[in-house]
């Protein structure tokens, strides 16, 4: 594998890439929604070989004593071993953690869910958003996937009946009733190979990366979240320029989600 | 029944099962093989409204070491279900349920496959629900039997699987979810094609020796169909991968 650097190297110091793309282009990606008939809200998302479910469950629970007003959103990946020889069976890795607290911080900083509309009784009774992502199959960049997936299936939650009088929730029962989506956070993960940038690291390239930021940006140009990875260092222009780069791309990503 | 919280009033009405089907009916199954390229060996099965997706790896080297048996090959089966799979969201992870699943699973598989050939090695085989409406384990089963194909593991038989059991007195093929929940006998079963061997049998209800009698023949025909079905989906594969090679 050790080859593999000197030769990606080369190949983006001339704007190319190994399986044919330029620098900032992403592989084919394919969302479909409403795939998973028990889930509230589902999707699967494929960019190139990379595949990912999200599945979102929608429960009544207490709120946190700083917002008891607030629904709550909980963001969950799975890092099957079904999907990599590398991954492991055990408790949640480093790398799920961090994938899904990424993909959180996305969608909670810009409030795309409107949280407050979750509240069934101050202090006591909220909805609780569930967002669960498995990776099927990982060819790099589960972070844009998991994202997108995410943000997809958020679009088309339906909520469950509540019976207020028994105070639960009837699972079986879907209102038609959208979970409150706002804004459309859309993740954009680039990496850094000896001092080339490049966006939608496969598999291969994941592994020779210098560095690694993910940037979530909104309809309005702004980010909600930023996370660098990687052992090496950015300077402070490559993150100015990908910033640029995560809005212009975002645009993009942003119409492949389905309205429904 | 009547017990129960949320149980239908019958479970069969006008001679049909409140999904339409006869009492030995199966649900639609479909199989689809290699859908996960990064596994050697992989499979979906969809049984109604039952998903599982399953990969195999390996024979690969046996990690952590503890488990390596030099007579045979270790057969690491794992089944789980997906949180968002069920009615109610399962916490992810392992429990009692599942451990105990993917243990007789494991016995299930274990006398298709030439365990001796692969000793000192392991095979993981590894199934998700997506979608449970009853009947998880047997989808398991039929998807870890075509995966193992899949991954060129060298077989006796493939396994097939079905899920019978009683609802409202009637015996039945391959309950879905309300039979399962409301239902008073439930018993999956694993066979050999082949040989008809059985590899898995599980029952939970009452059952008379008649009736054990009968539910095993109906499983079996089932399974017949089944393994017809398992064919089909390993030759699609292959035939259009050797029709590619030849081009």
């Amino acid at each position: 594998m050790a080859m593999l650097k000197p030769y990606m190297t080369e190949l983006l110091a001339k704007g190319k890439r190994e399986d044919g793309r330029k620098p900032f282009d992403y592989r084919d990606i394919k969302i479909e929604t409403g795939i998973i008939a028990r889930a509230n809200g589902s999707a699967r998302v494929l960019i190139g070989k990379t595949e990912v479910l999200v599945g979102v469950k929608l429960d009544v629970g207490v709120p946190f004593p700083d917002s008891p007003e607030s629904g709550v959103l909980m963001v969950n990946a799975e890092l099957l071993p079904l999907a990599s020889p590398s991954f492991e069976f055990g408790p949640p890795s480093k790398d799920s953690i961090e994938l899904s607290r990424v993909i959180d911080r996305g969608i909670r900083e810009c409030h795309a869910i409107d949280l407050d509309k979750l509240c069934i009784k101050p202090k006591e009774k909220v909805w609780m958003v569930f967002i669960d992502i498995y990776p099927i199959n990982d060819d790099g960049n589960l972070l844009d996937a998991g994202a997108l997936g995410a943000i997809a299936a958020l679009k088309t939650t339906l909520l469950p009946k509540y019976d207020e009088d028994e105070e639960k929730v009837l699972h079986k029962e879907l209102t038609k009733t959208k979970l409150p989506v706002q804004k459309i956070p859309v993740l954009t993960t680039f990496g850094k190979l000896s001092g080339n940038l490049f966006v939608d690291a496969t598999m291969r390239e994941e592994k020779e990366v210098d560095a690694r930021l993910s940037i979530a940006t909104i309809e309005d140009g702004t980010a909600s979240a930023m996370q660098k990875g990687g052992s090496g260092p950015l300077t402070a222009e490559e993150v100015i320029e990908l910033t640029e780069k995560a809005v212009e791309l975002g645009k993009k990503l942003r119409k492949l989600i389905p309205s429904k | 029944m009547g017990s129960k919280v949320g149980a239908p009033e019958k479970l069969i009405v006008n001679g049909k099962r409140l999904d339409g089907r006869k009492a030995n009916e199966m649900r639609e199954m479909e199989i689809e093989v290699g859908v996960i390229p990064n596994a050697d060996g992989s499979a979906i099965v969809t049984l109604g409204g039952t998903k599982v997706i399953c990969s195999v790896y390996g024979p690969k080297e046996v990690l952590p070491r503890r488990n390596l048996d030099t007579e045979q090959a270790f057969l690491n089966c794992v089944y789980g279900m997906a949180s968002f799979s069920t009615s109610e969201r399962v916490r992810p992870g392992p429990n009692r349920r599942s451990t105990e699943i993917s243990k007789v699973i494991a016995d299930a598989l274990a006398p298709a496959i030439f365990m001796e050939r692969y000793a000192g090695m392991e095979i993981t085989v590894i199934m998700e629900i997506i979608n449970a409406n009853a009947g998880t384990r047997t989808a398991a089963i039929n998807a870890a039997s075509v995966a193992l194909a899949d991954a060129g593991i060298e077989m006796r038989d493939l396994v097939c699987s079905i899920a019978s059991g009683k609802a409202d007195g009637t015996l039945m093929l391959d309950l879905f979810e309300p039979e399962d929940n409301f239902g008073e006998v439930d018993m999956p079963i694993a066979i050999l094609p082949r040989t008809k061997e059985i590899t898995l049998l599980q029952m939970d209800g009452i059952l008379t020796k008649a009736e054990s009698k009968k539910l095993i023949d109906m499983s079996i025909k089932a399974c017949e169909e089944i393994y017809e079905i398992q064919k089909k989906a390993l030759q699609k594969k292959y035939a259009t991968e050797t029709q590619q090679e030849t081009e």
